[in-house]
């Protein structure tokens, strides 16, 4: 589909120069240190896409457009194909393989601390994101475990913010971004009435109905 | 008028501006001439360089692509692509280095004097960043004590105080930097007058590059790299222990002596190991950048405590 290979096309234009980094040494789109550009690139990508997947609540909402639902699986779960790559890059290629290495990052730099944390809770939500365990877990269960995709979307951010060194612009413009999200669905959830059962009143602030689930 | 009619300049050489600004200096030096011409990366020949043993040992050279090209210098942007990219115009000619304070015989040297104050050499050095990455620089130029020399200290001068230049209208992007401008380093006297601490107005054979620090740079190679000031405007002699722009910046990540040393992390990333530009896997950070010869400095101190 289309929108598959537009998501596939910032994981493209990185694979795509190493082979010129490979042969000849330098690829310039890579810059002089491409495993940083690469960690850098791969993390970026991630937030965006776990932004763009926050997206299609309020845009099926304000447009009326149930459709859009169809795309929201795909869309978060590049964002988790972009964490794995950021990750392993991260691992591989910064900690040469190394556990002991990991986890005293992870322990001791705060902002690897929060990002680490963010990709452990994007793994049961890639796992879960499937039809079928929405049928296996119960609409109204999976629907709680995948609210912590803001949680995920938080940590992402806060992690971004946290590890550069002096410019905080773009962090501060993803951070504002989550924020108009997420007081979007705040707002949302405030002008619905107050319906009797906790679990039919959570489902109608915030998601679609069953009918417009993906397949 | 010989600019225009040169068959061998094209409209596409030259931009507009730097043809308007540089035009009445054409008939000052052919300096500025070649400047004009020549691309942002490249610069003038330097000649007479005299070889020394500074070669940092069998290490492989980083080609000048990566070191033109992968730049913090954050009044032309933060991007590592930005000064590369934003520093173009930025006007070396004229310029003037004042050294100046704590000194018998101040001085102020123009664009012509910078390559006459010491016989010029090359020396090859090994460059660490703060972020942990490192390359391998071909400098061109002269040691600072030779230049410190000349002023001749006071005994009051304890401390070297080094300015960048800061110009608001060349360097617009600064104000989103993050940190404070001008930009400011120090050395310790004893640290200044090392013959390991370098002025540079070259780099592989030809003059500095904008993004790389035009046209004269500090270089203490056994300190992270943001001490290395670039594009110098002032020298000063002085008796307490001088500001530094990152130290102001976050004074728990950047200290003053930044050594380099693997075993003092910097608080959000370790210091142990670094990428060598063109390397795949990290290598190990050695103390001092590897220039052992400058323990003597600090003999004696905590260097944990004095970061």
């Amino acid at each position: 589909m289309v929108l598959f290979a537009v998501c596939l096309l910032p994981f493209l234009l990185l694979v795509l120069p190493l082979w010129q980094l490979f042969t000849t040494g330098y690829s310039p789109a890579l810059t002089a240190n491409p495993v940083e550009y690469i960690t850098h690139d791969t993390g970026t990508w991630t937030i965006r896409f776990l932004l763009i997947t926050l997206c299609i609540t309020p845009l099926r909402k304000i447009f009326h457009e149930p459709k859009l639902t169809r795309y929201r699986r795909m869309l978060g779960l590049f964002a988790f194909f972009y964490v794995c790559l950021h990750f392993l890059t991260w691992f591989v290629l910064d900690k040469s393989f190394s556990f002991p290495d990991m986890w005293a990052d992870v322990l001791k730099r705060r902002f690897i601390t929060v990002g680490m944390l963010g990709f452990a809770m994007l793994i049961p939500l890639a796992v879960t994101s499937t039809a079928g365990w929405v049928r296996r877990l119960g609409f109204a269960k999976w629907q709680r475990l995948h609210r912590l995709i803001y949680f995920v979307a938080l940590a992402g951010v806060i992690h971004y913010y946290w590890l550069v060194k002096s410019d905080v612009r773009l962090p501060l413009m993803y951070a504002a971004i989550l924020a108009v999200l997420m007081f979007y669905r705040f707002y949302i959830w405030k002008q619905t009435p107050a319906k009797p059962a906790p679990a039919a009143r959570s489902s109608a602030a915030t998601t679609p109905n069953t009918a417009s689930l993906p397949d | 008028m010989l600019i225009r009619k040169s068959p061998d300049l094209r409209e596409s050489d030259i931009t507009p501006k730097q043809l308007y600004v540089n035009r009445r200096r054409f008939l000052g030096g052919s300096l500025a001439f070649a400047t004009l011409a020549a691309t942002a990366r490249a610069g003038m020949k330097l000649t007479d360089l005299r070889k020394t043993s500074y070669n940092a040992g069998d290490e492989k050279v980083t080609p000048l692509e990566a070191i033109t090209h992968y730049n913090n210098f954050y009044e032309f942007g933060t991007d590592k692509g930005d000064p590369a990219e934003n520093a173009k115009d930025f006007r070396t000619q004229p310029w003037t280095l004042k050294v100046e304070g704590e000194v018998a015989k101040p001085k102020m040297f123009d664009y012509d004097d910078l390559f006459k104050i010491a016989p010029l050499e090359d020396r090859i050095y090994r460059h660490r960043c703060v972020e942990a990455w490192s390359i391998v620089v071909p400098w061109a130029g002269f040691p600072l004590a030779a230049l410190l020399k000349q002023v001749e200290p006071t005994s009051k001068a304890k401390y070297v105080a080094f300015e960048t230049d800061y110009d608001p209208k060349q360097m617009p992007r600064a104000r989103w930097a993050g940190i404070s401008f001008p930009y400011v380093e120090g050395l310790r006297l004893d640290e200044a007058m090392h013959p390991l601490t370098f002025l540079a107005v070259g780099l592989y054979g030809e003059t500095l590059p904008n993004q790389d620090g035009a046209p004269i740079r500090l270089v203490v190679p056994w300190k992270y790299g943001f001490k290395s000031a670039k594009s110098l405007v002032k020298i000063r002699l002085v008796g307490k222990q001088p500001p530094t722009t990152w130290n102001m910046a976050a004074s728990n990540e950047y200290g003053f002596y930044s050594n380099v040393n693997p075993k003092v992390d910097h608080p959000r990333w370790s210091q142990a190991k670094e990428r060598r530009l063109g390397e795949l896997f990290k290598r190990d950070t050695l103390m001092f950048n590897g220039y052992t010869e400058v323990a003597g400095l600090y003999a004696g101190m905590d260097l944990r405590k004095n970061y």
